[in-house]
């Protein structure tokens, strides 16, 4: 009988409950006895240097326990954070990298860049004496934009970083892409911005440290994506302390989006800084901090061009980007407007030749790096937007033109230009699943129907592919990773048949608390509530690479799967013993271990118990316990793909557009819970969303001062801003490489989202001879398109 | 926020008495000074609330219009009967200001003492010709508003009541900035017989009278009317949401919208 809570049932996530009802236990909810509070002194300008720090005030204000600097931090040779990933240049140079302090030294390169850290007995007391310390500047030349940076005259953000470049990257083949655009009928071009957005997790960040004078034992309670990462990189290369010294704890933590992925120099201050007082610390970020300090995503400006022959076949794509890194490298900056971008520009076209450039700057604003999609959200608004273009260039409809340059099913595993290798797709069948969804054929009808109102319609279609579940690790390496990037699993039966699962990967909203769940369920025929998971403490589970990427089933939940094939090998030896069978003979379903052709059967749960009471195992062949672990490096990356359609009005009275049917169609492989599935998507599609139509990280162009720092002018999406949606998926390409046939679905909505919305956009305002509008897609840039092109309109 | 003496008289006199305090508050619904003090950009002494003092609280049927307490929520003048009666555009501007979070705390009191510029009431006061008592007098709705959080309130001076009068038709319209969901430009249109009153709101440092909207509407209310006209775009405000001559747009489209809705 299939377990009601096994894979493939839409189980209701089990970590709901307590999220709900307000009981989950968030790094702000830790509380230690003696604990003090961190305030962070931050710089107010872009770029200045320190000439001194005066906080004999500060320290002299109630309650004060210390005012700590980064000449502090250098008198007891606190490191700079690390990058964990090295990019080499065209001409084969290492990219630039300078250090980043947690504490800034002699100068501050962003807005919010950390000067000193005030610890008092109460967070008040600790903003009060934070404003008492006196930082003297001298304001310098900021660089507030990625273009500005290159802009010849430009201030240095760092001084060995001349033009304030620090890497100038490529991929592809130049010369096979320069001859066949010399052959091309036609050429499709576009500059587009992809621009900066915040990521605004519900749950600011927030780091606790302490230390233990008795064990020295250090322990960082952090809202983290990935706690063994943070705990290798910030003992091994900023604090010095040994891993067996250094426990870190990533608890409930509510959302990340890639933002709580890195190292944040706050992790290391209250860590060290504990030490240093003697007492537990604890900071959290308000929401001003957040905007400022957490790594922002995106922000490419672009240049790409389509070859196209006579009947609109793809020949080649060039593309060349420029990417804003920040004032300095967050953890993982380099590999995103890289090998996570330019890897991905083939889409799901059968383009034969492509070459991308992509030049990244030091600019004095926040540093950037992964966000939901990151890198690949960049790839596929690009390509798919260029498809548009190119569509109208040769005159042919917008599905056509795409279906014509699909990779055919029948073509995979399939080798693209730009290094990747897809296992598997159908691209056609997911375009095929769309069109009925949204009544392709009656869009004509609607949008004569919306004109007679007064509106504009607009149909838009975005197709993706992203490469998830980061790959084996000497791929990631040989493209400049510094981390391994497989995962762990330990599964642990109790003697009394229950489970505990350790598993390296990091739920911050996932659900992994479920699916893992049902994974285990299934596989041993228990019920769910027998089975635990846990993560996110460096001191219970193996080493584990944390959750980023849509990686977690995919190589978490294989890494699972490997730990509950050597689960069931043991179980089995032991079935064999106390069934007096051979191994051999022993069958194995859904947890019971029967010998073959008999009645003779154990459930899983006597044979836990018999592991755990070994009263006569043979104990030279068969070992008590029953609880292994495994490590899972894959083969290849996973490829979700999709198609996704948006059908949008816009007033032109007003130039505010509404989403009126959005239409996603996914592969994700195999599917373990529809329901989680499901909301990942309707998330990621209204981060997609809010993109092209919301959210724009503004930075003063000149003096580096963030313009959107709060909710009042940086526009989130919210819930009646969107259409209920139709989600369909399709299991008929499940993965090839990995135990469970799963793909990954955490990101898909975010990457196909933008562009479907953007082209649709364009589509509707197509009548004003429009063909690009960079997002978002704001009420005012609309009207202003539509105002511009009616008097040239009236006087035709 | 930094620290401060919280007061919360029962009385209106001993409230007046209170805000004598040097850089003493008066805390309303608190949906401005709240978040204010939490970002640490304002430090007074004491903190007097208005939300004990039932003589600020109320909405009364008063010379065939309404007389609305000073610290009424926005939520109770949206929900109530007597304002969908009497004064039903008055209660579906309630209804949109802000959200549901807001609309529970917002006082009607606070916000025309503060005097945002986007906020959607100094429409109303201006455009349904109200009066505004206060604990010294009673001040016209046509001269309350000064300038950019300006009004005619002396120190000290705290509003008692807002009088509304009951027009023959009316209507808000008002296109809201996507992110903070203030007005970027609120119309409120009001008909009283042959004259008509267009007061805009969000688009400029303080509400203003549209005149030249108003002579065209009392000539022939409908939104053709307003065909052609616009309101100058100078001096309008400016920001990432929206610049100048979209506001200026935006004040047309709104009030026809407004005479529409009006019907």
């Amino acid at each position: 009988m299939a377990n009601p809570n096994g894979i493939g049932a839409s189980v209701r996530r089990r970590e709901d409950q307590r999220f709900l009802t307000g009981r989950g236990n968030y790094t702000d909810d830790f509380k230690r006895l003696n604990m003090t509070h961190a305030v962070h002194v931050r710089s107010p300008y872009a770029h200045a240097r320190i000439l001194g720090i005066d906080f004999a005030d500060a320290a002299a204000m109630p309650g004060v326990v210390a005012v700590l600097t980064g000449a502090d931090m250098e008198a007891d040779k606190v490191g700079s954070l690390p990058c964990g990933w090295q990019i080499h240049s065209k001409d084969g140079s290492p990219m630039k990298e300078p250090p980043h302090y947690p504490l800034a030294r002699d100068r501050v390169r962003y807005v919010g860049d950390a000067v000193a850290v005030v610890i008092a007995e109460t967070r008040e007391q600790a903003r009060d004496a934070a404003e008492m310390v006196v930082v003297d500047y001298e304001e310098l030349p900021a660089v507030g934009s990625s273009t500005r940076a290159i802009d010849g005259g430009a201030p240095l953000v760092h001084d060995d970083a001349p033009d304030n470049v620090c890497f100038d990257w490529h991929l592809g083949d130049k010369a096979a892409v320069d001859a066949a655009f010399a052959n091309a009928a036609h050429v499709a071009r576009i500059d587009l911005v992809n621009q900066r957005l915040v990521p605004n997790a519900m749950e600011p960040r927030a780091a606790m440290g302490e230390y233990d004078q008795s064990s020295g034992e250090y322990t960082l309670t952090t809202t983290s994506q990935n706690p063994h990462v943070t705990r290798l990189l910030m003992g091994a290369f900023v604090l010095g302390i040994p891993e067996h010294k250094l426990r870190v704890m990533a608890p409930d933590v509510g959302g990340g989006f890639g933002s709580k992925i890195f190292h944040y120099g706050e992790e290391a201050v209250v860590t060290w800084a504990a030490r240093r007082v003697g007492r537990p610390v604890k900071w959290t970020a308000d929401r001003s901090e957040s905007f400022l300090t957490d790594a922002h995503g995106r922000d490419h400006v672009s240049h790409a061009e389509l070859a196209m022959d006579a009947d609109g076949n793809f020949l080649a794509l060039r593309v060349s980007t420029l990417a804003n890194l920040g004032a300095y490298l967050s953890t993982f900056a380099p590999s995103i407007p890289t090998y996570l971008y330019a890897t991905l520009l083939a889409g799901q076209y059968k383009t034969p030749a492509i070459y991308a450039e992509v030049k990244a700057v030091f600019t004095n604003t926040s540093p950037v790096d992964a966000y939901r999609g990151a890198g690949r959200p960049e790839a596929c608004y690009l390509i798919e937007r260029l498809v548009d273009v190119a569509a109208g260039v040769v005159g042919m409809d917008k599905t056509e033109i795409r279906r014509r340059n699909f990779v055919p099913k029948e073509a995979m595993p399939y080798q693209t230009p730009v290094a990747l290798q897809y296992d598997t797709g159908d691209f056609a069948k997911n375009l095929d699943i769309a069109l009925p969804l949204v009544d392709y054929p009656g869009f004509q009808r609607r949008r004569a129907e919306s004109k007679a109102r007064g509106k504009l319609r607009g149909i838009g279609f975005a197709t993706y592919i992203e490469a998830c579940g980061i790959a084996p690790s000497n791929v990631a390496g040989a493209l400049g990773a510094r981390a391994g990037l497989y995962e762990c699993a330990e599964v642990r039966f109790h003697p009394t048949g229950s489970v505990t699962v350790f598993t390296g990967s990091h739920s911050h909203g996932q659900g992994h608390e479920t699916t893992f769940a049902q994974i285990v369920a299934e596989r041993f025929g228990i019920p769910i509530e027998n089975v635990e998971i846990v993560h996110g403490d460096t001191n219970k589970i193996p080493f584990g690479m944390g959750t980023y990427g849509s990686r977690s089933l995919a190589v978490g939940g294989s890494a699972l799967v490997k730990a509950m094939d050597k689960v069931e090998r043991k179980a089995r030896k032991i079935a064999a013993h106390m069934l007096e069978a051979a191994e051999t003979d022993i069958e194995v379903k859904d947890g019971r271990f029967t010998v073959a052709g008999t009645d003779k059967s154990l459930g899983i749960g006597d044979i836990a118990l018999q592991a755990y009471v070994p009263h006569n195992f043979p104990l030279d062949e068969l070992e008590p316990g029953l609880d292994e672990q495994a490590f899972y490096d894959p083969k290849n990356f996973t490829y979700p793909n999709g198609c996704h359609v948006c059908e949008l009005e816009i007033d032109p009275d007003t130039g505010v557009t509404t989403i009126v049917n959005f239409a996603a169609v996914d592969d994700f492989g195999n599917v373990i819970n529809p329901l989680i599935v499901e909301g990942q998507v309707h998330g990621g599609l209204v981060q997609g969303i809010g993109q092209a139509l919301y959210e724009n990280c503004v930075y003063d162009e000149e003096s580096g001062q963030l313009v959107t720092g709060s909710y009042m002018d940086y526009c989130m999406p919210r819930a009646d801003d969107v259409p209920s949606f139709t989600v369909r998926y399709h299991e008929d390409q499940p993965c090839t490489h990995n135990p469970l046939g799963v793909k990954g679905c955490g990101e898909a909505g975010t990457i196909g989202a933008a562009a479907a919305v953007m082209n649709a956009v364009v589509d509707a305002l197509s009548d004003y001879g429009v063909t690009h509008m960079d997002m978002p897609a704001t009420p005012e840039k609309v009207w202003r398109v539509i105002r511009d092109a009616t008097p040239a309109m009236a006087a035709e | 926020m930094y620290a401060f003496t919280y007061q919360r008289p029962t009385s209106l006199a001993d409230a007046a008495t209170a805000i004598q305090a040097d850089e003493a508050k008066l805390l309303g619904g608190g949906q401005t000074l709240l978040p204010t003090l939490k970002q640490r950009l304002a430090r007074p002494t004491d903190l007097i609330d208005l939300g004990a003092i039932p003589d600020l609280k109320g909405i009364r049927e008063a010379d065939g219009g309404l007389e609305i307490g000073a610290f009424t929520r926005h939520a109770e003048v949206a929900h109530s009967d007597l304002v969908k009666r009497v004064i039903p555009a008055l209660a579906s501007l309630a209804e949109g200001i802000g959200d549901r979070q807001v609309r529970n705390m917002g006082t009607m009191g606070g916000s025309i003492a503060n005097a945002d510029p986007s906020a959607d009431y100094p429409s109303a006061v201006v455009a349904l010709k109200a009066t505004v008592t206060t604990d010294r007098r009673t001040i016209a709705g046509d001269d309350f508003f000064t300038g950019m959080f300006e009004t005619a309130l002396e120190p000290g001076e705290i509003v008692k009541a807002v009088r509304f009068s009951r027009p023959d038709k009316a209507a808000y319209a008002k296109f809201r900035n996507p992110a903070s969901r203030y007005a970027i430009v609120g119309v409120f249109v009001a008909r009283f017989g042959a004259e008509v009153r267009v007061a805009v709101t969000g688009a400029a440092g303080s509400v203003f009278r549209a005149t030249a909207f108003e002579t065209a509407l009392a000539a022939d209310f409908r939104a053709e009317a307003l065909n052609g006209l616009s309101v100058k775009a100078d001096g309008l405000n400016a920001d990432i949401h929206a610049s100048a001559d979209y506001r200026a747009h935006l004040v047309t489209v709104m009030a026809k919208r407004a005479v529409e809705a009006a019907g």
